[in-house]
């Protein structure tokens, strides 16, 4: 554990990352990672492929799990809690924090009924109360008006933008803590990518969201602060007006104003 | 963090790997109960004849005096003429659907032959008998005999009765069996060769021949023969489409091929429901367990040969 | 150089790559009608002598003795369809959690590995060794030739094809399904049961479908399990008519009136046969 942390955010740490080391059989991907993630704010991971924000953000719902060559050190801590400590039963973290990926993923089965399961899995609500929360939680992604009237259509009869709120959506209804955001809006088109921004915009006052993104721009957008990754070290983290305007290291300065990428 | 929520039904996770766990065994442990169950009924012929089965020819219910060489001639000898005349025909079928059929006509044509793969045995036997059977015996086997009757090795070989059964009959109709599974294996393993292989080689000028015989075969080399090890796989173990027209006849006079014989399988088919319990049966169940044996070593390597290949292409996750 | 006028050497070597490519082509040609033909005058010829035997009462009366005036192949029929399909209702079940093992738990270990080897080789092993074996196993043991061990006999042929079409199917299925599925807290045998087999499910109802047709002519591994019945019976504890098995019989005889039957079993079996494949290919198709 790392004493000498300190913590650059001023709201009260949701995740608190510390002496984070991931491999992927004998290749090491994150690098002594500690970082503090804020509650209620939309804080961004960049950095160019191979940098490694997209595993430490399956580090936080233990995905890698399902893959066992791939292996995590160091603690996670959820409210204080370290989730990485194997007692805990992982189905119960992940109803915590929830995760959008990169590609749509519509479950086989009506729109209805997608944003269902995941509720039923932990809740027996009777059926006029489940109507309810899968109304909401269309309405919170922005999805109701547009599928209302054909719940029970096949998910995979809507478009790319709306099947991603549909997942967005489906995320949102078992009421997770934390949402994690893959790459959101990369097979979406700029106007979906539009609606979606000001969606994670809104989901903040409720949840504490972390968007990984190659786009800079969008981070710049959406998030109240960024973490700057590469080749599996955390360069540097803080709020994203500072990083993106006056950046303390010249590899994060490098790498904003486009000398590589 | 409590755990405020509770997994609805928390014993199903384990019930169901267990459950999958135990298909899996179940699988393994049905072949080592099939290859159990061969050896403990072929003993009594095991320990009478041992290794010697293999090369002895009485086979006299009456007297008790066994031995498999000519079932298992006749399994090798139908088996043979059916890959001699199949291979080249699923050949040349997987080359016309993979690189000559005009688009429209590649689907309907490669269903087809799916669909003749799916004809069960016993019409062929059938057919064989009543239809085939003739037609050989007035079309094939009589002009045969008088053209070759009279020369040295091959008079042999024609010699008999052409009624339109025997080794040749039941070879012919084995390679009609076969040849939609072969070709439909080649054709799927002539699809895995990269377009952009075969592209550079019509780029360079080279003709549709040059192209398969040259580039795509040695490329998917491991693939063909284990498709051609498949389909002897097939032959050697099926059943009703020799067993009609092979003759059903336990001696081994000559090796005509136009004389009635046996084949593993129709000794089987024929003798074994009233096969006397002893060493009659014992034989005829060593003659299961030398077939199987047979057919798990040809099966094995086609096995290994279009994995190989599979590797070289790139797997799945 | 010129495009169009080679020098003779070089147009020599041009001309007969031309020609051994044609004379291939033509060849290849040739081996595809060649399998045509055979397709066409088989079903052509079952066609014609079936159809020809076919009469109400092929559906409605037993199987006769030799040279009877009427007869049927009522209690073949019923045989046939009441085995196979307590055969392919006890082999899915089982032919679909292994193949469930395959693709989603055991893809990487060593039980995998041997259970996909072993699999193939069942899957093609010779029919007649595998009722050699239900003789031995079931049919020694309780001393009787029994409908139930020509259930278990096709049992044994449905599991090796139902696990091979469901693993194959389930690999196609993208891993972003089931890790969608796992970030909502998914137990894993709901990801399974849930999410993936149901995106499948068309793949492994075409692969059910195909093992029954499969096992619907089979012969081989009912000859001596089931053997055969000259009458109606529905006990699975005593020997039961088949379709295939009672061509046989049929077939080689010298009799006219059981050589009919004979062709109008072997029709009927072609006709169901042909409907399962193009039923199973029509439902894989819409469904995707």
């Amino acid at each position: 554990m790392s004493t000498t942390f300190e913590s650059p955010i001023a709201e009260r740490a949701k995740l608190a990352v510390r002496d984070l080391n991931f491999h992927y059989g004998k290749f090491q991907a994150l690098k002594n990672i500690n970082l503090d993630v804020p509650e209620r704010k939309v804080t961004a991971f960049i950095g160019p492929s191979g940098c490694g924000k997209s595993t430490l953000l399956r580090v936080f719902n233990r995905m890698f799990e399902l893959y066992p060559e791939q292996r995590a050190s160091g603690t996670v801590s959820l409210d204080g809690e370290d989730i990485l400590s194997t007692r805990l039963d992982v189905s119960l973290i992940r109803a915590k924090i929830g995760m959008v990926f990169q590609k749509p993923t519509p479950f086989p089965m009506s729109i209805y009924d997608n944003i269902a399961f995941g509720v039923r899995l932990f809740e027996a609500l009777p059926r006029v109360e489940m109507d309810e929360r899968v109304e909401w939680a269309l309405k919170k992604a922005a999805l109701w008006n547009e599928v209302k009237d054909k719940l029970q259509q096949s998910g995979a009869s809507l478009s790319g933008g709306q099947q991603q709120r549909l997942c967005i959506a489906r995320g949102i209804a078992i009421k997770p803590e934390v949402l994690l955001l893959d790459e959101p809006c990369s097979a979406l088109d700029p106007i979906s990518t539009g609606k979606i921004e000001e969606l994670i915009h809104e989901l903040k006052s409720d949840y504490t969201v972390v968007i990984v993104t190659h786009n800079m721009q969008q981070a710049a957008r959406c998030s109240d602060y960024t973490a700057y990754m590469y080749l599996g070290d955390l360069v540097e983290f803080g709020a994203t007006s500072d990083l993106f305007m006056k950046p303390r290291k010249k590899d994060t300065e490098d790498y904003i104003t486009g000398r590589f990428g | 963090m409590s755990a405020e929520r509770q997994r609805r039904v928390p014993w199903a996770d384990g019930a169901f790997a267990i459950a999958a766990h135990a298909a899996a065994w179940l699988t393994l442990a049905l072949l080592a109960g099939i290859i159990l169950s061969l050896v403990v009924g072929a003993w009594p012929a095991i320990r009478e004849y041992g290794v010697s089965f293999l090369w002895r020819s009485d086979w006299d219910p009456v007297e008790e005096k066994f031995g498999g060489l000519v079932m298992i001639y006749g399994t090798l000898a139908t088996s043979a003429i059916a890959l001699m005349i199949a291979v080249p025909v699923s050949f040349g079928i997987a080359l016309f659907l993979t690189e000559l059929a005009p688009g429209w006509l590649r689907r309907p044509l490669g269903v087809a032959v799916e669909l003749l793969a799916a004809v069960p045995s016993i019409v062929y036997g059938m057919w064989g008998l009543l239809v085939f059977g003739p037609i050989l015996a007035t079309w094939v086997q009589e002009p045969m005999q008088r053209w070759f009757g009279e020369w040295p090795v091959i008079g042999g070989l024609v010699s008999g009765a052409p009624v339109g059964i025997g080794i040749l009959s039941a070879g012919i109709i084995l390679a009609i069996m076969i040849i939609p599974f072969i070709a439909a294996v080649m054709r799927d393993v002539f699809e895995t060769t990269p377009a952009m292989l075969k592209e550079s080689a019509y780029g360079l000028g080279s003709t549709t021949w040059e192209v398969v015989w040259k580039i795509v075969l040695p490329y998917t080399k491991t693939g063909v023969i284990g498709a051609v090890m498949l389909g002897l796989g097939r032959a050697l173990g099926e059943t009703m489409a020799v067993t009609f027209v092979i003759g059903n006849f336990n001696q081994l006079d000559t090796l005509s091929l136009f004389e009635a014989a046996n084949s593993i399988t129709s000794a089987l088919a024929n003798e074994f429901a009233e096969a006397a319990p002893g060493l009659h049966q014992a034989s005829l169940i060593y003659l299961g367990l030398i077939l199987f044996f047979i057919t798990f070593v040809v099966l094995g390597c086609s096995k290994l040969l279009l994995a190989s290949l599979k590797k070289n292409e790139g797997s799945k996750t | 150089m010129s495009l169009t006028k080679l020098d003779p050497a070089r147009m020599r070597l041009h001309n007969r790559r031309k020609v051994v490519n044609a004379i291939a082509l033509t060849l290849s040609l040739a081996a595809m009608a060649f399998g045509l033909f055979w397709l066409a005058w088989i079903l052509f010829e079952t066609l014609r002598l079936g159809v020809g035997g076919l009469a109400v009462s092929v559906f409605t009366e037993m199987t006769p003795p030799p040279n009877a005036e009427s007869g049927g192949l009522a209690n073949a029929i019923f045989g046939s369809l009441t085995m196979v399909g307590l055969a392919t209702a006890l082999g899915t079940p089982i032919g679909i959690l292994a193949g469930v093992y395959l693709a989603e738990y055991g893809q990487r270990t060593w039980l995998g590995r041997i259970t996909q080897f072993i699999n193939d080789i069942l899957l093609s092993a010779p029919s007649i060794v595998i009722g050699l074996f239900i003789y031995a196993t079931v049919v020694a043991r309780f001393k009787t030739f029994s409908g139930a061990a020509g259930v278990l006999a096709l049992a044994l042929i449905v599991i090796p094809v139902v696990i091979r079409t469901t693993e194959g199917m389930l690999v196609l299925i993208p891993n972003s399904l089931r890790e969608a599925a796992y970030a909502l807290g998914t137990p894993k045998w709901k990801v399974i049961w849930s999410i993936t087999l149901k995106a499948a499910r068309a793949g492994v109802v075409t692969g059910v479908l195909l093992a029954l047709a499969r096992i619907a002519g089979e012969t081989a591994p009912l000859l001596f399990t089931a053997l055969n019945n000259q009458f109606w019976s529905a006990d699975l504890g005593q020997p039961m008519a088949s379709l295939p098995v009672t061509i046989f019989k049929y077939a080689m005889s010298p009799y006219d009136n059981w050589r009919d039957l004979a062709w109008a079993g072997v029709f009927i079996i072609t006709l169901g046969v042909l409907a399962l494949n193009i039923l199973a290919r029509v439902l894989f198709r819409t469904r995707k």
